[in-house]
């Protein structure tokens, strides 16, 4: 996949911290327009952290994000509309079925006649395999069912970034799998640049053109590239560990 | 979105707009503009109807002059399409477009003939809800008295530190707002049949009034209201919010009776603090009820005798009897909707609103039963 394009996104020595903890600090990357890239590291280094910053509900205490050309900061407002996010529990609303979880973003923010909120409401559950669920209530669906109706409610105003949070946690390699390969198909498709949250070793060997690797005693990056030649060529123990699957 | 977004050369045809061309033999619909949501929504009837006005003969699309096409705009393409009831032709430069047309088609496809496409409901249908629920009244009354019965073999699931939790919790902690309500309610009974009675000069049978409408019938009857808002309210969502965490599954699976470990202790804790709780309302509206007595000039121990004279023994242990049945199936309300919630987040409230409404509506059905039992038996 080629990464070419102007960077979508922009971090400049980002920090986090809460009270004394510091979580990380100096994190700095850009991510290039229809690229998969993928923020990894293990439990507790902040991970999710960094994403929460770069969609706007968390403020870093130090540093600088540009989203689509505009500064987190002042202008999130105006990014928000064109982000699609995916958290890790897929946070539908249970009360609504999956096609009405994904046609709420068309309600509230285009004018599209009731009937055309809903077919594009179903393309998008086709999109990602769901058709066939469209009308069941989220608590009759699977975990990984969950996920892809999460995705297809994230693509729903069609956003040119989407952000992923573990998507693969809590599935089976099967499902797990499929949802990898979904995100190539929609990447192909629809263009769309994924930001993934994850420590799934076999998810980031699939879909990753880049990727960084956040440490939490180092509190910040330890590693940025091509995940293949992380594994190949870093030197970092930690990297080495990770992509390894070994005990440091 | 996709490779079209922003072809050059046509930055100034934003604004997205449709022509029908009828060249006999087929119908050329020529889209300009941006093809996304905005555009989408203008173009919908129009391109629905000219799509559907096509039928029978072959349909195509010119795309040449889009700017911009997103999923949205592909979705009104097809459904054009599956209005036509043919897939239409691509004529004109489209590159990209293409793709993301066969990505759509493969997702949105044509409705089956005499498919129905509608949101599940489960219907309403009150009669088979309400003897669905009184028969799980029933399954639930019945559970809980052969956990009673088998209490002696399951001692030890009854933990006697939950039974003081719940007591201190529905007892202790409601006693503020339990003292609270009665004396208003003693001060507003009493001066509301004082101001009328003065006229007749039986302002002293205001003391008459209060206390036997006290102890024969608002002092249970309040206290089992607050039962329900505060404490059936409570253990509805404290089982409910268990149930939906598979905590119950949890205790099952551990061979403990989900009844005897956790009906069974709220129950005996309302049922134990519900006559305080009468007792405290009790007095606290007679001391309302004596503020305006003494407004109106009536000495303590004249109110205090006449309250003596008007009020039975009978009266006031016939109340708390009503009281502590009111709270048994206050709680046993309470418990068996925790029990009986569904899955989601909505469920726990439900279950919650579900134990205040029927624990309310309980109460007032028994207190009605046991006026005419009290009637018949002369009480």
């Amino acid at each position: 996949m080629s990464t070419a394009g102007a960077p979508i996104i922009r971090a400049e020595g980002v920090a986090q911290r809460f009270g004394a903890n510091t979580i990380f600090r100096d994190v700095s990357f850009t991510v290039a327009q229809k690229e998969v890239f993928v923020i990894l590291g293990g439990s507790g280094c902040g991970k999710s952290t960094l994403m929460r910053q770069l969609i706007g509900l968390l403020e870093p205490t130090a540093g600088h994000i540009e989203v689509l050309g505009h500064d987190m900061s002042r202008e999130r407002r105006l990014v928000l509309p064109r982000i699609g996010v995916m958290f890790q529990s897929g946070a539908l609303f249970g009360s609504m079925s999956l096609l009405e979880n994904v046609m709420l973003p068309l309600e509230i923010f285009t004018n599209l006649p009731p009937p055309a909120r809903a077919v594009v409401a179903r393309t998008k559950l086709g999109l990602v395999g769901l058709a066939d669920a469209a009308d069941l209530p989220p608590a009759e669906v699977s975990g990984g069912m969950i996920k892809r109706a999460a995705i297809a409610r994230a693509l729903a105003l069609d956003p040119p970034l989407l952000f992923l949070d573990e998507p693969a946690a809590g599935l089976d390699p099967i499902t797990s799998a499929g949802l990898d390969k979904l995100i190539l198909e929609l990447r192909a498709a629809l263009g769309v640049t994924f930001i993934v949250v994850t420590h799934e070793l076999s998810s980031i060997m699939a879909i990753a053109d880049r990727c960084i690797m956040l440490d939490r005693d180092a509190h910040g990056l330890i590693a940025e590239g091509v995940p293949q030649q992380l594994k190949a060529e870093s030197k970092n123990p930690i990297v080495h560990a990770f992509f390894h699957r070994e005990v440091l | 979105m996709v490779d079209v977004t922003e072809r050059p050369g046509h930055g100034e045809a934003r604004r997205a707009s449709l022509k029908r061309i009828d060249r006999g033999e087929s119908v050329a619909l020529v889209f300009t503009g941006r093809l996304d949501a905005d555009g989408v929504a203008r173009l919908w009837t129009q391109t629905l109807k000219a799509a559907a006005g096509a039928r029978g003969r072959p349909l195509l699309y010119d795309l040449s002059a889009v700017s911009f096409c997103d999923t949205a705009g592909a979705a009104l393409l097809v459904a054009a399409e599956n209005t036509h009831g043919e897939p239409a032709r691509l004529t004109g430069e489209a590159e990209g477009l293409d793709l993301l047309l066969e990505r759509v088609r493969q997702a949105l496809p044509p409705p089956r003939p005499g498919a129905r496409a509608s949101a599940r409901r489960p219907a309403f249908h009150p009669l088979s809800l309400g003897l669905a629920a009184a028969a799980g009244g029933i399954a639930f009354l019945g559970e809980t008295v052969v956990a009673g019965l088998l209490v002696p073999r399951r001692l030890r699931m009854l933990r006697p530190e939950d039974l003081f939790a719940v007591a201190d919790q529905a007892g202790v902690r409601a006693m503020p707002l339990i003292l609270l309500l009665g004396f208003l309610i003693g001060l507003i009974l009493a001066f509301q049949s004082a101001v009328p009675m003065q006229a007749f000069g039986a302002v002293i049978y205001v003391a008459n009034l209060v206390s036997i409408s006290l102890f024969r019938e608002l002092g249970p009857l309040l206290a089992a209201v607050i039962l329900s808002g505060r404490t059936a309210s409570a253990f509805a969502a404290e089982i409910g919010t268990m149930k939906v965490n598979e905590e119950i599954d949890a205790l099952s699976t551990m061979g403990i009776d989900p009844v005897t470990m956790l009906v069974l202790p709220r129950m005996i804790a309302a049922v134990l603090v519900m006559p305080m709780l009468t007792i405290g309302l009790e007095i606290a509206g007679l001391a309302g009820m004596t503020v305006v007595m003494e407004i109106f000039g009536f000495p303590l121990a004249a109110i205090v005798r006449q309250v003596q004279g008007a009020a039975r023994i009978g009266d006031f242990t016939g109340g708390l009897f009503k009281a502590v049945c009111f709270a048994a199936v206050v709680a046993a309300i309470g418990c068996n909707r925790g029990l009986t919630t569904g899955q989601g987040p909505r469920a726990v409230g439900v279950s919650t609103t579900a134990a205040v409404v029927g624990g309310i509506v309980a109460t007032i059905a028994l207190d009605g039963i046991f006026a005419l039992i009290f009637y018949r038996l002369n009480l």
